[in-house]
């Protein structure tokens, strides 16, 4: 909402520098956007301003301040023809000086033998806009000789002032513009672009706002109601009014006026319209958006000499404002041309022929007023808020009508509206007004008193206020306020319904109180039970375990796109997730975002799809949620925390030292959840099994935890690699469920008791059929030595001569220690003959020879 | 030459052929000739025996001394060898300390995380839980539940992702899981946070993400207000941005809350002064908040005339941008490791 400072001072005192009421506005809830200055300097706490100077390219509006030293009203004294130029005219201009000045224009609204205009005039050396230039150029103004004549200053064009684009012809001023008084006095002005919170519709007007200025600074309101003049015969003589769904509909108004001519509203008019950001059309028109801006009641004015002619087309002979739903299917043509079907959910303003509006959203083709209008019927009226907006919705017709009625217009400003816009019209267009109003006010506005009390003040807004300062509170917001022992009964004013219960009025104590005025405590409320969330406990251990295993956080979107799932089923497209297994979007912004994911692989493979552009080696993990509907409890999806790992590219960095350069494997995401096991003290309890799935080639394994399937881990199949455009080289990943590891934090890890005794190395190398798994080695080894096994080391592992064809030979390092006595060689060579021993009968593993 | 020449002669011989010792080898080769069993110093020493009495105890005081002096010259040598070795040793190979180390591989926390972490830790420390609830929500948790109708103005404020379920969205905000904790923990008082990713139908832009997280507060409580939640957001910032924070509480709009604030901290860039970051206001948005709205309260089963309560909600992207001096939200969910690497 737009608020020039000089419309807003005709409705309430205003002392404080702009700077401060901008401040305090903000504070109180009616958040100033920004504040443009027309052709006034703004105050020196403005901090962005700088010096203009003359090239400069200024931008928005309030471009330029008019220096009150060389700009001025001007009065046209005289207008004659450049003696060598068609097109130009000298116009002699009265500014108040001694002398008057002569310049040279090209302005067609000035001719030969004009006077009495009052002008914009601009004296040598003032700052203006270059109205030649395609940009807004400031330029200084220099006397010079056009065709001959010196041009000794400016008539001023709107936009030559920075205050639009307008360069057809000048500025004419009101006949009453002080000749000689600066322009900036005259015409300077402050806007102020305040954002309008939902509740605060009320606002939403020049006078709205005035009153909450008045609320907050304590200063005097002006506000009349408006009057009319009217003559008979009665409004009642020309029209009924009707409101069948008063649900929709709570009153409808309106008047008749007769007589009016179409044309150009006056320059005031105009002018406000246009600070306020609207384009003045004609006088009925721009009446209309006046009043709304004014008083915020949005208005209609329908031809009534169309409507009558509708009437009578059908034998009728007096035209009925009919407020009814639509008929499912019914044609409407709306006044931008466009035809438009109808259902029961949109409220229509109707005659007896048929619709003529669609109710607070948009007038009808057919009944619009024209040039040629003579009388017209205002409608002022009052509708239910959800349903016009959802109509405005629908239909997709957003206005400043259907932003004020979709928020709430209470019908009370109804007649209001429709006095100030019918005497309005009836100035404007030379008009009368017909006697009375057609009033249709089924559901009278209620008036809602709620009880507050200084108790209520201190519980919720923790300040002790007495009921004096309570009252003298609500009475500067125009509450009606009664006493009942200690509770204060407020009723809030008719143009407000956003007050229905207690905590409005706090609210509103507290906004005029000053929320800065509020104290600052500490809580001093019982402390709740204290528990902890060892889900996000977990959720952060893990991501410390492997931000030190030197992985990077991520965090992807949690959108993707099916066909991105699918990619992951390079052999088997069909076995890939059908779309009844996703949380679906209805409507997303892309196709590559338009489901919720179900894991976090596909998203690590967007990931690495995106960053291998920039490096050839990542190492990232993301902690998240995966959505099964599937699994869901009723229409929620299930909502599985789950954790991803994905590396690739060279294990170290290529340097001068020469690392270790070989392209990461499956091993090494292995070896980070080996890593994290055992820093959660689990290790004990995971195996893995050689197991691959869709998106792994054959190095994949299952991860489980107490026989129970946690996981994955593999190398991606090189197809998907492919698919995800991710390069030659292997691109390892693990996905795990994490919520089965929340036991393992909530359990200490128990120290196991440190040896003092030597330990003694046995090395083993052991032949065994290629089937056998080396974890099921290491495990026999680990049973069959038990406790004085300390460290068990798969240090090769070997394939070829001399062994023979579909064996393997593993070479382990056992250390052997026990914590009670030191260990013998012969200890250790008769555990190593119990390992061999039992190897051998259960495996068929041989001592490999050394 | 009389016996003590021949020492005296000895003993040149067997320093000079010390001072020709090179390594340990030719060292041990020395001390076998002169020193070892067979030596030439313990030949000497045995022609005691050999002498007259009388000239015995001259001879072997000589002798002694001979001996004594190799000795010592022998050890003096092998400890310079053993110095010369290790010399040799440590400036074999040129050094160059500029060369860059040997890195161990790094891992981050992504900025965001970093943040709520941070956040959660200075809450915790005023005896604040984490509470996690659903990303995935329904249409009466997300809004209705919060005092937002169906067709009410207020929605406008948040678009909404729908899914294809009717009345199942992505939640636009942290605050459904106030009702959640409100109904799992009534009738105790509540002091939590609930961080989560929440969602908005917006084209991505610099300024706007579609996916972003918020970390919302709730207290309930039999006496808690609105002077309270002033109090805890001061507390909070100093915590967060450095003691003497000034806060500005704007008067503002949200359904579930009332009276609601928008919340202002002096820009921490310019200090007030106004700079491009703080559009020259000097003030910089970090929060949201208010006492809990009656219904809201209702609904989570606690009875407004008995509980009061206040909430509030920030962004930690917001905050991480603000304070690493990020221009662009995008960042934040494309996982570019350009900029996660810089954390």
């Amino acid at each position: 909402m737009r608020v020039p400072l000089s419309w807003l001072k005709e409705y309430v005192d205003i002392t404080l520098p702009v700077d401060e009421l901008e401040e305090r506005l903000t504070l109180a809830g009616l958040e100033v956007a920004n504040v443009e200055y027309i052709g006034v300097e703004p105050p020196a706490s403005v901090r962005f301003k700088k010096q203009i100077k003359p090239g400069d390219v200024v931008t928005g509006n309030g471009r330029i301040a008019w220096d009150k030293e060389k700009i001025f009203v001007g009065q046209v004294v005289n207008v004659e023809k450049h003696p060598d130029a068609d097109r130009l005219t000298l116009v002699t201009v009265d500014y108040g000086a001694e002398e008057t000045l002569t310049v040279v224009t090209g302005a067609p609204n000035l001719k030969p033998g004009d006077s009495g205009q009052k002008v914009a005039f601009a004296t040598a050396g003032a700052m203006l806009i270059d109205a030649y230039a395609d940009a807004f150029k400031v330029r200084k103004l220099k006397p010079g000789k056009i065709r001959g004549i010196l041009s000794q200053g400016m008539v001023c064009s709107e936009r030559e002032l920075g205050l639009s684009d307008e360069h057809e012809g000048i500025i004419l001023l009101p006949d009453d513009a002080p000749v000689g008084a600066p322009l900036a006095d005259y015409l300077g002005d402050v806007v102020f672009d305040i954002d309008i919170t939902p509740n605060m519709i009320r606002i939403a007007s020049i006078i709205g706002v005035a009153r909450e200025v008045a609320a907050i600074t304590g200063a005097d309101l002006h506000i009349t109601m408006p009057a009319w003049q009217t003559s008979p015969p009665p409004a009642d003589d020309y029209a009924d009014v009707e409101i069948i769904d008063d649900d929709l509909c709570h009153r409808y108004t309106a008047s008749i006026i007769r007589d009016v001519s179409v044309q150009p509203s006056p320059f005031w008019m105009q002018h406000r319209l246009k600070l306020i950001g609207q384009r003045p059309i004609s006088n009925l028109v721009d009446v209309t958006n006046y009043v709304m801006f004014e008083w915020g009641q949005p208005l209609h004015a329908f031809d009534y000499d169309k409507l009558l002619a509708r009437a009578k087309a059908i034998g009728k002979d007096k035209v009925k404002i009919i407020v009814r739903r639509a008929n499912d299917g019914e044609k409407f043509t709306t006044l931008d041309g466009v035809e438009r079907t109808l259902d029961a959910d949109v409220l229509m303003i109707c005659d007896e022929a048929g619709p003529i509006a669609i109710g607070g959203v948009m007038g009808g083709l057919e009944t619009e007023v024209s040039d040629e209008t003579r009388n017209v019927l205002l409608e002022s009226a009052a509708f239910e808020f959800i349903n016009v907006r959802q109509t405005a919705k629908k239909l997709k017709l957003p206005s400043e009508a259907a932003y004020r009625f979709s928020r709430g217009v209470p019908p009370r400003l109804n007649p209001i509206g429709n006095v100030r816009g019918a005497q309005l019209m009836a100035d404007l267009g030379g008009g009368d007004i017909a006697q009375g109003m057609i009033d249709d006010y089924p559901r009278p506005q209620p008036v809602i008193e709620v009880p507050v009390t200084a108790r209520d003040v201190q519980r919720w807004l923790g300040i002790d206020l007495s009921q004096d300062e309570i009252i003298d509170i609500l009475q500067r917001l125009e509450f009606e306020t009664r006493v009942e022992d200690d509770v204060i009964w407020g009723a809030a004013p008719w143009y407000r319904l956003d007050v229905s219960i207690t905590a409005d009025v706090l609210e509103e104590i507290a906004r005029i109180y000053g929320y800065d005025a509020i104290p600052e405590t500490l809580l001093a409320d019982e402390l709740p039970p204290q528990r902890r969330n060892w889900a996000w406990e977990l959720e952060e251990r893990l991501r410390d375990i492997l931000v030190a295993a030197g992985l990077q956080e991520t965090i992807n979107y949690s959108m993707t796109s099916i066909e991105n799932y699918r990619k992951t089923f390079p052999d088997n497209p069909e076995d890939a997730p059908g779309p009844e297994m996703f949380v679906t979007l209805a409507n997303p912004l892309s196709q590559e975002r338009s489901v919720m994911r179900r894991c976090l692989g596909v998203s690590a493979l967007e990931n690495l799809q995106r960053n291998l552009r920039y490096t050839d080696r990542m190492a990232v993990f993301e902690i998240g949620l995966g959505y099964r509907p599937e699994l869901g409890d009723g229409v929620l999806p299930k909502e599985i925390r789950l954790l991803a790992i994905a590396l690739t590219g060279p294990r170290e960095p290529g340097d001068w030292l020469q690392g270790d350069d070989s392209p990461i494997d499956f091993f090494d995401a292995k070896g980070v959840l080996e890593a994290l096991f055992e820093r959660l003290g689990a290790s004990d309890d995971v195996e893995y099994r050689a197991e691959s799935a869709h998106i792994f080639g054959p190095k994949a394994a299952g991860v489980y935890l107490k026989g129970q399937k946690i996981g994955n881990v593999g190398e991606v199949h090189p197809k998907v690699r492919e698919a995800f455009d991710l390069g030659d080289r292997p691109v390892a990943l693990a996905g795990l469920q994490i919520a089965p590891l929340i036991p393992y934090i909530q359990t200490k890890k128990k120290l196991r008791a440190i040896s003092n005794f030597p330990a003694v190395k046995e090395d083993i190398a052991l032949v065994v059929d290629e089937a056998i798994p080396a974890g099921k080695v290491a495990a026999l080894i680990r049973q069959t030595a038990g406790a004085n096994l300390k460290d068990i080391r798969l240090f090769d592992v070997y394939r070829g001569d001399p062994i023979p064809p579909g064996k393997k030979s593993l070479a382990f390092s056992l250390t052997f220690q026990s914590p009670v006595k030191t260990l013998t060689d012969k200890d250790a060579s008769k555990l190593r003959r119990k390992i061999v021993g039992r190897l051998s009968r259960e495996i068929g593993a041989e001592l490999r020879e050394a | 030459m009389s016996q003590h020449q021949e020492l005296i002669q000895l003993q040149a011989q067997a320093e000079n052929e010390l001072a020709d010792a090179r390594d340990e080898k030719q060292l041990e080769a020395w001390r076998i000739k002169w020193l070892g069993r067979k030596g030439l110093v313990p030949a000497a020493v045995k022609q005691i025996g050999s002498l007259p009495k009388e000239e015995r105890a001259a001879y072997g005081q000589a002798v002694n001394r001979l001996k004594q002096a190799v000795q010592a010259a022998f050890e003096a040598r092998r400890q310079q060898l053993r110095e010369d070795a290790m010399a040799a040793e440590l400036y074999a190979e040129g050094f160059d300390p500029t060369l860059p180390g040997r890195r161990p591989q790094i891992g981050r926390l992504h900025p965001s995380s970093a943040t709520m972490r941070e956040i959660a830790h200075i809450f915790a420390h005023m005896g604040f839980e984490v509470y996690t609830a659903r990303d995935v929500e329904t249409d009466e948790y997300n809004f209705q539940l919060l005092n937002f109708p169906k067709g009410h103005p207020a929605r406008e404020m948040q678009d909404t992702f729908h899914t294809t379920v009717p009345d199942v969205l992505l939640r636009t905000h942290t605050s459904p899981g106030q009702i959640r904790v409100m109904r799992e923990r009534y009738p105790e008082p509540i002091r939590v946070i609930l961080p989560g990713k929440c969602y908005r139908y917006e084209q991505v832009t610099a300024r706007s993400e579609m996916m972003f997280h918020q970390v919302e507060g709730l207290v309930v409580g039999k006496n808690i207000t609105f002077a309270d939640l002033k109090g805890t957001l001061q507390a909070f910032v100093d915590q967060l941005f450095g003691e003497g924070r000034q806060l500005r509480f704007r008067a503002s709009h949200f359904p579930f809350t009332e009276p609601s604030a928008e919340v202002d901290v002096d820009c921490i860039l310019c200090g007030g002064k106004g700079c491009r970051v703080c559009k020259y206001t000097g003030w910089l948005e970090i929060l949201g908040c208010g006492m809990v709205h009656p219904n809201v309260l209702r609904n989570g089963g606690y009875d407004p005339e008995e509980w009061s309560g206040y909430a509030f909600g920030m962004g930690p992207e917001r905050i991480a941008m603000l304070l690493h001096g990020v221009d662009d939200i995008r960042y934040f969910f494309s996982n570019d490791v350009r900029f996660l690497e810089q954390f």
